[in-house]
Formats: structure tokens, C-alpha cells, sequence
């Protein structure tokens, strides 16, 4: 399965969620769907999650989607038991697994054909918690997925090196205007 | 001799209630435990996001005010250390109003951060300026009084800003 396939079927599917999204993910998720409610966690590893957690927690009544890679989700790993706690109904929680720092070279993670990230959101107390091969049963289950009751976990096994690494336009990733256009999306949805 | 007074957590959520903050992560620190977070984790009128990691807390307060709330991060110096990375990036090159609570364990009553005999203690501040983050010193009673200013102030500049503890919070 190819992690572009997958973001165009949440493309499809997204209504007017928040999607936050990290490093490749977010590259690709703004070819996508370049959409001013996507929130872009870059800087520091690994918090897209976290900061997923902050904006279901401001804003009960908005879905919000988390495109994490299983790379980030390694270096904030703690972040499972923190949403398992929190508990979240509204947090969509999916996680790009190619097995590789794709943006980094293409090394092998640690976890790579070992390590079972649905099983540890399961264990950490998420509400439901999947993982796909293939496309079509992503597809088929997708809407269930960002209709149930959250915190949802699914680990999405997607080909690795399907997009080009080293053509990354960073400065425009962690420029200030992405924080700013998101702002000023969300300014509608906050409650007086 | 008695140890010197310390703040007073009653105090201290008073003074963050008057700041707007309504939300909390924190991590456990012995410092601030008794006085500040059992008595805040059962008020009802604030809601305390419990941390596996501090510097997750980094990016749900950051995250919290996108929603246009006022939140804080409580923990010890330790975690502060550990969450440098996540501060650099989100509060600092980010720019974006984190504020932090910070107990400093193994400092003693007596002296300055800058004195104490911990070096885990003595680099807080310089870490903190190197940084150039925001910093207040909260060890007596009187000192609370600073913090509402110092929140309005990282809202107000969209910046980081800590509170250093130095004294165990008083019930």
C-alpha cells in the first residue's frame, strides 16, 4: 500500500477535521490536500501526537486526525499512554509505517518488521486500534474509523521510498506563515 | 532553625486562575507534589492532563493556545532538562506562549539557584538565558504575586516563559 493512496481515501473522507501532520507525512499531506486547517508539528520529533492531544483537548466538538510516522511516534512513544488517559473522543490517531527515517536517508527504525504499534495503542488503553496491509480494507473501514468514539490508533504498512527524500522544501514546512494561516483557521471554531 | 516558608499552593492557584490558565500538564515533582498538585488535580474547576513525558506537555499547551486557552506545564528541573528540545522548537523558534512551572529539587531553602552545591540546580538559569527564555523565582510567599503578570506576558509576546519553585509548595 502506498501512503498516498491512503491520504487521498482521508482526503476523501476528512469533513472539516483538523489533520496535524509531521515531516514526510506532511509533505505529502499538503500535495494532497493543501487545506488550511492542517497543522504541520515540525522542530522537535515526534510531537505531532502531542500536539494532537492539545487541540482535541481545546476543541471537543472538532475531529482531529493525526498523520504520526512510526519513526516520530519511536521518539514520543510515551505519547500513547498520555492519550490512552486522556482520552480523547474526538483524536484519530494513524501512523504512516514504512519502517524506515525515510527523510533521513532510509535507515531502517529499530522496529522495522518487528515491533507491533497497534498492539501497543491497544495496550496502552486507546478505544480501538487497527492495522492495515491493504488498501481497499483501509478504505472500507476508514469511515467507521473517524466516526468511533476515540482515542482510534491505525497503523498504516505503506511501501517505503515512495517519494522522493531530498526534495523537501523544509523553509516553507517550518515557516512562521503555516502556524499563521492555521491560526486564523481555527479562529471560527473556538467558543466564546 | 525552621526552613524558610515556602509559597503557598493555594496561592499559586489563585494566581493561575487569575491568569486565565485552565488546564494543566504535569508530571509529579516532590517539590511542588503536596501543595500544588494534589490540591489542583481536584479542583474542579481546572483540568489536569496527566504527562507519561514533560516535553509532551510542550506541545499540548502550545497546541492549547491555537483554542485560546491558557494552560501550564508543572514539573521538576529534571524534566525541564529533558524537554529542552521541544522548547527550543516549539516555544522558542516557534514562538508560541508555553509556560512553565518549574520545582527545583535539591535546591536548598537558603540559597540562590545560582549557589546551590547541585549542579542540576546551578545551570537552570543559565540554561534559561541561554535560551532566552523568561524567568521568575517563586520562593516565598510574596512571590506569587509576579506569576499573573509573567502569563500575561508570555500571551501578550507569544513567548516561553518559567517559573522556577525553590521552595516545597505549602499546602
Amino acid at each position: 500500500m502506498q501512503r498516498l493512496a491512503c491520504f487521498e481515501k482521508i482526503r476523501d473522507a476528512r469533513g472539516g477535521a483538523i489533520v496535524v501532520a509531521t515531516y514526510t507525512s506532511a509533505f505529502e499531506w499538503h500535495r494532497v490536500d493543501p487545506d488550511p486547517r492542517n497543522f504541520v508539528s515540525v522542530g522537535a520529533m515526534g510531537q505531532a501526537s502531542s500536539h494532537a492531544l492539545g487541540f482535541a483537548i481545546g476543541l471537543p466538538e472538532q475531529k482531529i486526525i493525526v498523520l504520526d510516522g512510526d519513526g516520530s511516534l519511536l521518539m514520543n512513544l510515551s505519547t500513547l499512554t498520555t492519550i490512552a488517559n486522556a482520552a480523547p473522543k474526538n483524536l484519530v490517531h494513524f501512523v504512516v509505517e514504512n519502517g524506515t527515517y525515510e527523510a533521513n536517508g532510509g535507515h531502517p527504525t529499530p522496529a522495522q518488521g518487528t515491533a507491533d504499534f497497534a498492539g501497543m495503542a491497544s495496550a496502552a488503553g486507546y478505544a480501538e486500534a487497527h492495522a492495515y496491509e491493504g488498501l481497499n480494507q483501509f478504505a472500507t473501514d476508514l469511515p467507521d474509523l473517524l466516526a468511533a468514539p476515540g482515542p482510534v490508533f491505525a497503523a498504516l504498512k505503506v511501501e517505503a521510498g515512495y517519494a522522493p527524500p531530498l526534495n523537501y522544501d523544509y523553509g516553507w514546512l517550518h515557516h512562521a506563515d503555516r502556524r499563521r494561516e492555521f491560526r486564523e483557521a481555527v479562529r471560527p471554531l473556538l467558543s466564546d | 532553625m525552621a526552613d524558610a516558608a515556602g509559597p503557598s499552593g493555594r496561592d499559586l492557584i489563585s494566581a493561575l486562575k487569575r491568569a486565565g490558565v485552565r488546564h494543566i500538564a504535569a508530571l509529579p515533582d516532590i517539590t511542588t507534589s503536596a501543595g500544588l498538585l494534589w490540591p489542583l488535580s481536584e479542583d474542579p474547576d481546572l483540568t489536569l492532563i496527566r504527562l507519561s513525558k514533560e516535553d509532551e506537555g510542550v506541545s499540548i499547551c502550545a497546541a492549547l493556545s491555537y483554542c485560546d486557552k491558557r494552560a501550564v506545564l508543572l514539573m521538576q528541573q529534571t524534566g525541564l532538562m529533558d524537554s529542552l528540545n521541544n522548547i527550543r522548537a516549539v516555544a522558542c523558534e516557534n514562538e508560541q506562549p508555553v509556560c512553565m512551572l518549574v520545582g527545583l529539587l535539591g535546591k536548598e531553602p537558603d540559597k540562590a539557584p545560582s549557589e546551590s552545591a547541585s549542579f542540576g540546580v546551578r545551570i537552570v538559569e543559565p540554561v534559561l538565558d541561554a535560551m532566552e527564555i523568561d524567568h521568575i523565582l517563586i520562593e516565598e510567599p510574596n512571590d506569587v504575586a509576579q506569576l499573573p503578570a509573567a502569563i500575561d506576558r508570555a500571551y501578550e509576546t507569544s513567548r516561553p516563559m518559567v517559573a522556577l519553585i525553590g521552595r516545597r509548595v505549602e499546602p
